[in-house]
């Protein structure tokens, strides 16, 4: 696994010096260094202040969230496995960062919104360009429903009570 | 017997080639038929826009369907139908091997004709596109939703699924008529027996209106001619169908010739309401015939095969007012229904005028028995008694006939090289538009349906000679694009064309869309051997078969290195695509498999065989660009020799 994770850096790092230059100095005019040069705009003009923290895309509104309903954490589970598993972990990077954390991270609409349009928030929201410029594979838009959608977070929110996961 | 030919027919004969040689050999001024002005701009799509009509055009002796957009003529798809295609594994991958299976066994190549679109209230819904097999007789459909080949029904007791496969107006069938006659039952006969023992049949197979299921309702068995083309009544015609024939002489050698006898031949005109009537008093004889139907299914990914062995056959002598014979000038290709469902146009290739025929002078002279007599019991209506009108020296060789629902009709003329336009009703020609070289058959969107979208046609021509830049002896066929929504056709432009398209059907490209199918649900993938997440994937052992469960995603395989196979050892490889996203297909391809590719859509599964010969490491890898790192889609399989003791294992990233 860990010769894996190398290669997929070196070719990240390769690719970042080649390909992909021109966004890099994009990605960086846009969010980089800012609190060393005052006179560039703020990165999330533009957004509105949901957006900001909750992400772009169909989820529109605070969630509220009840207790961990364990029916919709086996659902998640079986739709993380066939359609999120051949990228990402719990507890590893992989081709995408690992997710045990994630929501100590991000608002659970910024994640929803993260699955269900990631091109639109690789395009249009500051952190998730970031994400790409670190990562460098945009993140596969697996054509979830909503219900799959809200199921993956609550198994993702299983996940980060139990900092381990669930089986 | 050699049938000498009279000296009129070979004196008209030759006036024919010769005309026909001056017209190929030299080209007219092109300066009179270049679009001028505008022309450029009227087939202009700028970038990332899109066309206004789908063209679906046969393959011809490709086996195939191309698929363009209007009025570009950009190509956007093949569709495999008939012929193998290694690009995608059709035919090649054990899911759609099936798909070609015939009772003459597995047939890699087909000559496929005529597309046809299904049809709701006599236009076209976009839905699926039906095409003939002409050498092995069978019919495909195709789902306009995957743009893929989703069924083939194979034809018993015919010669050559010519005259086929044209709908009635809600597609409650499909039918087929036999080009060549043949002995009916198939029998080890003296080919000299031909006018006592071969027969043709017309076959009228059923569409399940829900899921465009096709299956054999029955098939009527007609005098031993060469059926051609056919078209359904519309309107007040609806409920008949209507076949044009030619070699009516019943020759069996030298047709150009000896087929070329009479100075008409027929339209056969078949009141196919009539039949179902004498289906339901149980007047069809059950026949033991033998033919497959090949459904490919969405969800299992995969052909499944049934092989029937029964037809219920209409003897017209057991079914009277059900065919009716209509003397046609002569060895008529094209049987045209205009809009309004009235007029039949006959397309007589040796004829010196089009006739058109009039559906309710039909009906009166049946009522009124105007017949010439008969043959083989089915009655033939006196030529004038159903004449509406005949186009007076409308150019040479006319072939086939479109309609603008302006009340205009567009006749493809092989011989002279041009479209003609002609007015419905009046029969005088209009105008006349050179083409290069020698027209087949010819498309205005929707222009054999009720409600023609009358803006283009398309001329598809036989002959290209000197219309690109050369390519060795074995050229393109040429279509050309002119423009016919004002009085005078204008000629907008030329594309070449895959194999050799003999007709077409145009459709306003909004009604296919609409059933447009981005990816497939892995959700409801229920192959056999479908891997669902990386997590169930495996490679398993069955005696000599290795069976790999594998997954693919951007940019990995799961497993991407197996040891363990032998020398001996049949593999599949299964693999499921477990991307959810539009155009993101994975390839599939090892070293040395004498086999194709594999070009797996996401949620789709697709398994190739592969049988290894010596022992080594194979590689293999991802053969259509997915991402920044498909190069690194790669891994290997180490091949022991017979006998070894490799354990079997598997794995991705240890």
């Amino acid at each position: 696994m860990k010769s894996y994770v190398l290669a997929l850096a070196i070719f990240a790092a390769t690719i970042s010096m080649t390909a992909c230059g021109s966004s890099n100095e994009e990605a960086k005019a846009s969010w980089g260094e800012a609190a060393n040069k005052p006179a560039k705009p703020d990165p999330y003009a533009g957004l509105t202040a949901f957006e900001k923290e909750h992400g772009i895309g169909p989820v529109k509104e605070e969630l509220k969230l009840e207790a961990i309903n364990t029916t919709l954490v086996k659902k998640g589970e079986k739709a993380f496995e066939t359609k999120c598993y051949a990228c990402h972990r719990l507890d590893t990077k992989l081709v995408g960062p690992p997710l045990q954390d994630v929501l100590k991270i991000r608002k659970p609409e910024y994640v929803m919104n993260m699955m269900l349009n990631p091109e639109g928030m690789i395009k249009n929201h500051p952190d998730a360009k970031k994400l790409f410029a670190q990562f460098l594979i945009p993140m596969a838009n697996q054509n979830l429903t909503m219900d799959e959608c809200r199921a993956i977070l609550e198994y993702l929110r299983h996940a980060n009570e139990n900092a381990k996961k669930p089986s | 017997m050699f049938q000498k030919p009279s000296a009129r027919i070979v004196y008209a004969s030759l006036v024919v080639l010769a005309l026909a040689a001056v017209w190929i050999g030299c080209p007219a001024k092109k300066e009179a038929t270049i679009g001028s002005g505008d022309a450029a701009s009227k087939v202009f799509v700028p970038p990332g826009s899109y066309d206004e009509f789908y063209a679906f055009l046969s393959g011809g002796f490709s086996g195939q369907v191309s698929v363009y957009g209007l009025p570009s003529g950009r190509l956007f798809k093949t569709i495999p139908v008939f012929a193998v295609n290694p690009e995608n594994g059709w035919g090649f991958n054990e899911e759609t091997k099936g798909m070609l299976q015939t009772t003459d066994g597995f047939i890699p190549w087909d000559d496929s004709h005529h597309p046809e679109l299904s049809m709701t209230d006599g236009t076209p819904d976009g839905r699926w596109l039906f095409i003939n097999a002409n050498n092995s007789p069978r019919i495909a459909r195709i789902d306009l939703g995957t743009f893929r080949t989703e069924e083939i029904i194979e034809i018993p007791n015919s010669g050559g699924s010519h005259a086929s496969p044209f709908t009635t107006i809600n597609t409650e069938y499909v039918v087929s008529a036999t080009r060549f006659s043949v002995p009916t039952p198939q029998a080890d006969v003296a080919i000299n027996s031909y006018k006592q023992n071969f027969k043709g049949a017309i076959s009228f197979v059923k569409v399940d209106p829900k899921e465009g299921h096709m299956d054999l309702a029955f098939q009527i068995l007609v005098p031993g001619f060469d059926y051609d083309l056919s078209h359904a009544g519309k309107g007040p015609s609806h409920g008949w169908f209507f076949f044009s024939t030619y070699n009516t002489e019943q020759a069996h050698t030298l047709l150009e010739v000896n087929a070329s006898q009479n100075d008409k031949d027929f339209i056969m005109a078949v009141n196919w309401k009539k039949a179902e009537e004498y289906i339901k008093q149980g007047k069809a004889k059950p026949w033991a015939s033998e033919y497959y139907i090949n459904r490919y299914d969405d969800n299992k990914h995969t052909t499944i095969s049934e092989k029937k062995k029964q037809v219920m056959m209409l003897d017209p002598k057991d079914c009277p007012d059900m065919l009716y014979l209509m003397p046609c000038p002569k060895s008529p290709h094209g049987a045209d229904v205009d809009p309004s469902g009235e007029y039949i146009v006959g397309g007589g290739k040796l004829a010196t005028v089009i006739p058109v025929f009039s559906f309710s002078k039909m009906i009166k002279a049946i009522e009124g028995k105007a017949f010439d007599g008969d043959r083989d019991g089915i009655p033939v209506l006196k030529y004038d008694a159903v004449l509406a009108g005949e186009v007076q020296e409308p150019g040479l060789g006319p072939l086939h006939t479109e309609f603008d629902g302006k009340g205009y009709a567009y006749t493809s003329h092989f011989v002279s090289s041009e479209v003609v336009k002609w007015k419905l009703g009046t029969w005088e020609v209009i105008d006349r538009m050179p083409t290069y070289y020698s027209i087949g058959h010819l498309m205005i969107p929707g222009g054999d349906s009720k409600q023609p979208w009358g803006k283009y046609v398309l001329a598809m021509n036989k002959i290209t000679k000197d219309r690109y830049l050369p390519t060795g002896p074995e050229l393109t066929q040429s279509a050309q694009l002119i423009d016919i929504s004002g009085d005078k056709m204008r000629m907008l432009s030329d594309f070449p064309t895959i194999g050799e398209p003999h007709y077409a059907q145009g459709i306003a490209a909004d009604l296919v869309r609409k059933h447009e199918v981005k990816i497939f649900d892995i959700n409801k993938n229920e192959h056999k051997y479908a891997t669902k997440s990386e997590k169930d994937a495996k490679v398993v052992r069955e005696g000599k078969e290795v069976h790999v469960y594998m997954t693919a995603s951007r940019s990995h395989f799961v497993p991407d290195n197996i040891e363990g196979v032998k020398v001996g050892d049949v593999v599949y490889f299964h693999m499921t695509n477990l991307e959810q996203d539009w155009d993101v297909p994975h390839g599939f391809a090892i070293k040395g498999n004498n086999n194709a590719e594999l070009l797996i859509m996401p949620g789709e599964t697709a398994t190739v065989r592969w049988e290894p010969k010596t022992p080594g490491v194979y590689p293999m890898y991802c053969t259509d660009f997915c991402s920044a790192l498909h190069q690194e889609m790669q891994g290997y399989v180490r091949v022991s020799a017979a006998g070894s003791n490799t354990a079997l294992t598997f794995s991705t990233g240890k």
